[in-house]
């Protein structure tokens, strides 16, 4: 598609749509900023995977996805489980390891879930994500609904066993996946080049037999409209789909990570791609977007942000206790059955 | 009462539980016919239920693990099948870090009803990626369940409470149990995790014992009741959750505990029950606590070698002969 086609007004989406997109992705960058000011206060432990840079490839993907489909996410999973539909508030409060985190302090960063729709968990085990959504795909197909499951990975992950297993069991057994791929050119530290040696992962889920195609990861609409396609051909029982969405890291592998290895010349070159501003010139120049409003919006994200730095703060702290809670249905951790849950129901 | 085997009785413990619930399904290799399973206990399931809900698998442990993780996260409740207990080593990261963890990560929002069958030990020169017992490996996990059923009628009523049960089972047959026979009743029962079986009554020593151990435990006792020793054994049936009660009570009777194995010695399901009762039971054992497991060596090839490692019923008798004598 040429540069005059990617900025003509859009006649699939709405003014609506597009500016929903628009104050999702700022509102993921503005968590991750928030999370990395309150991560070197002191005031977030473990690790912190930021996805600044990558935005458009989470809210272009859900947005085409419903309440009830699936996503598994990785490790650097904030975008992903906030454009599925999680809350900023519960986000932080599991951040900050407390009771009202989506998984009560037991999770953190990289671990969340919240299945009431359909995020059946971040992972902090490279590449584990897929196959569980091949799974979720086939439970799909064997319930007989119209879900889809979208398992999202880095290109770190399709080095990994796992990838390959996944991809040839979904086509295969033909379940209504989207293997979409987060390629941000770095897995950890190591350069796409050094995970491939040819670097054609469209390629590579052919040979699988899977229809795929490599989409502009810094165009939320391009990555809207590739996945747009993949949930018709799912959702009409037409099997899987692999997108590689490209795009950049701009941050390192992890906070406290320089990301030294990261050219300077290159950071600059992806910078000037930065899907947020690219969204917000189209938006502007379709006549949606008025500095006004903008302002509004940067203003009302950021107020959503305080309240829910404030909100993870005020939540109660877990007893150290509950540790021991949670490891099974049936029985507590030494294996005495709960009384709520009966042991061969 | 009639008599089936091991594997009829597993197998029909999958067929009562495929018809009770449409949600549950078996994955695995070479499980639908006309193979039916290496050894044969899902042979004509698929003729009876479809290759639907018998989903054979290409060799591809990982990736058939994780889709059944996938599958009990959103409402289905697969059974999948191991072809060997050397082969979940394959599917290790699918097991530890995801089929036992998501519930705890997800604060408790997930459940895994998922049942993972396998089988493992000797005795059939299958050498040493085909005969290991690692029940340890999968028993030190929190967030995993382990049943060993020793018998016929312990293999079916535990399968089916494994297939009810919300909470990710290792389910650990023994592949020269498969066509042993054991009463069975027709009607309709099951098994609870944790409940201990004393297999035989006794009151000189305690042997705890599991899977094929239990068989052996058992021709030991009658070859010792000759000779005037009364030995108990006791079959936890599940590892985790432990009955202890059952053990401990039974070693305050008989004042000496032995615990037997096929798996390895060094880190083994034993060394748990060892220093469970030697914390709850100090003051009534009159002797050391005994081990008598596998030399923690792989398994061998050749028929003399692995005989020589595997856990017969004179080695029970041998060491429970010392323990009475105090001669350990």
């Amino acid at each position: 598609m040429d540069r005059k086609n990617q900025e003509e007004l859009p006649s699939d989406l709405t003014k609506e749509q597009l500016l929903a997109m628009y104050r999702k992705m700022q509102l993921i960058r503005g968590f991750e900023g928030t999370a990395k000011k309150y991560f070197e206060a002191g005031e977030i432990g473990g690790f912190l995977h930021l996805s600044v840079g990558q935005e458009a490839v989470p809210v272009g993907t859900c947005s085409a996805l419903r309440k009830d489909d699936y996503i598994t996410s990785t490790h650097r999973g904030h975008g992903d489980v906030l454009s599925k539909g999680c809350e900023v508030k519960r986000m932080f409060a599991e951040l900050y390891g407390r009771t009202d985190g989506y998984c009560k302090g037991k999770g953190g960063s990289m671990h969340i879930a919240d299945f009431s729709q359909g995020i059946i968990g971040a992972n902090g085990i490279v590449s584990s994500g897929i196959p569980i959504a091949v799974g979720a795909a086939l439970s799909i197909r064997m319930r007989g609904t119209d879900q889809v499951a979208v398992s999202f990975f880095g290109d770190g992950a399709t080095a990994e066993g796992s990838f390959h297993e996944a991809l040839n069991l979904a086509s295969l057994w033909q379940v209504p996946v989207i293997f979409v791929c987060q390629n941000n050119l770095y897995a950890l530290s190591q350069p796409w080049s050094h995970s491939a040696r040819d670097g054609n992962l469209v390629e590579r889920a052919q040979s699988y037999h899977i229809p795929a195609e490599s989409v502009d990861g810094m165009d939320v609409i391009a990555v809207y409209r590739s996945v747009e396609k993949a949930v018709d051909r799912a959702r009409s029982g037409d099997g899987p789909t692999f997108i590689e969405a490209r795009t950049y890291r701009f941050m390192g592998h992890y906070v406290g990570d320089p990301g030294a290895y990261m050219p300077e010349e290159e950071q600059e070159e992806w910078r000037k791609k930065d899907a947020i501003a690219k969204l917000r010139r189209q938006l502007k120049m379709w006549g949606y977007l008025t500095d006004k409003v903008d302002e509004q919006i940067a203003t009302d994200i950021e107020a959503e942000l305080q309240d829910g730095i404030e909100y993870a703060r005020s939540s109660v702290i877990p007893e150290p206790r509950e540790a021991l809670n949670d490891v099974y249905v049936h029985f507590d951790y030494l294996g005495r059955p709960l009384k709520e849950e009966s042991n061969h129901a | 009462m009639r008599e089936i085997t091991y594997r009829e009785a597993l197998k029909e413990a999958l067929i009562e539980e495929m018809k009770r619930d449409e949600r549950v399904f078996l994955l695995g290799e070479d499980i639908a016919d006309p193979f039916g399973s290496a050894y044969k206990v899902t042979l004509g399931l698929s003729s009876i239920f479809g290759t639907d809900r018998v989903i054979q698998t290409p060799i591809s442990e990982q990736g058939f693990t994780g889709a059944a993780v996938g599958a009990a996260l959103t409402g289905m409740r697969p059974v999948v099948e191991f072809m060997y207990i050397d082969f979940t080593t394959m599917a290790m990261e699918q097991l530890v870090n995801q089929a036992a963890k998501i519930r705890y990560m997800s604060g408790g929002q997930a459940k895994v009803p998922v049942v993972f069958r396998t089988q493992g030990g000797p005795g059939r020169s299958s050498a040493a990626q085909h005969a290991q017992s690692i029940e340890a490996l999968f028993h030190h996990i929190p967030g995993l369940l382990v049943a060993m059923p020793s018998s016929a009628y312990d293999a079916k009523g535990l399968l089916k409470t494994a297939i009810r049960l919300d909470d990710p089972v290792i389910f650990i047959e023994q592949k020269l149990l498969y066509n042993t026979k054991g009463e069975v009743p027709e009607e309709e029962y099951t098994i609870p995790f944790g409940v201990a079986d004393v297999k035989r009554n006794g009151t000189d020593c305690t042997v705890v014992a599991t899977s094929m151990t239990v068989l052996k435990a058992l021709k030991a006792a009658d070859i010792l009741a000759e000779e005037g020793i009364s030995i108990e054994v006791v079959d936890p049936r599940t590892l985790f959750p432990l009955d202890i009660e059952t053990i401990v009570e039974s070693v305050k009777k008989t004042s000496r505990l032995l615990i037997t194995h096929e798996a390895p010695e060094r880190g083994g399901f034993a060394a748990e029950v060892a220093a469970q009762v030697a914390n709850l039971a100090f003051d009534y054992l009159d002797a050391p606590i005994q081990r008598v497991c596998a030399p923690s060596v792989p398994i061998p090839f050749a028929r003399n070698m692995e005989d020589y490692i595997m856990i017969d019923e004179s080695k029970i008798a041998d060491r429970v002969r010392k323990l009475i004598r105090g001669d350990i």
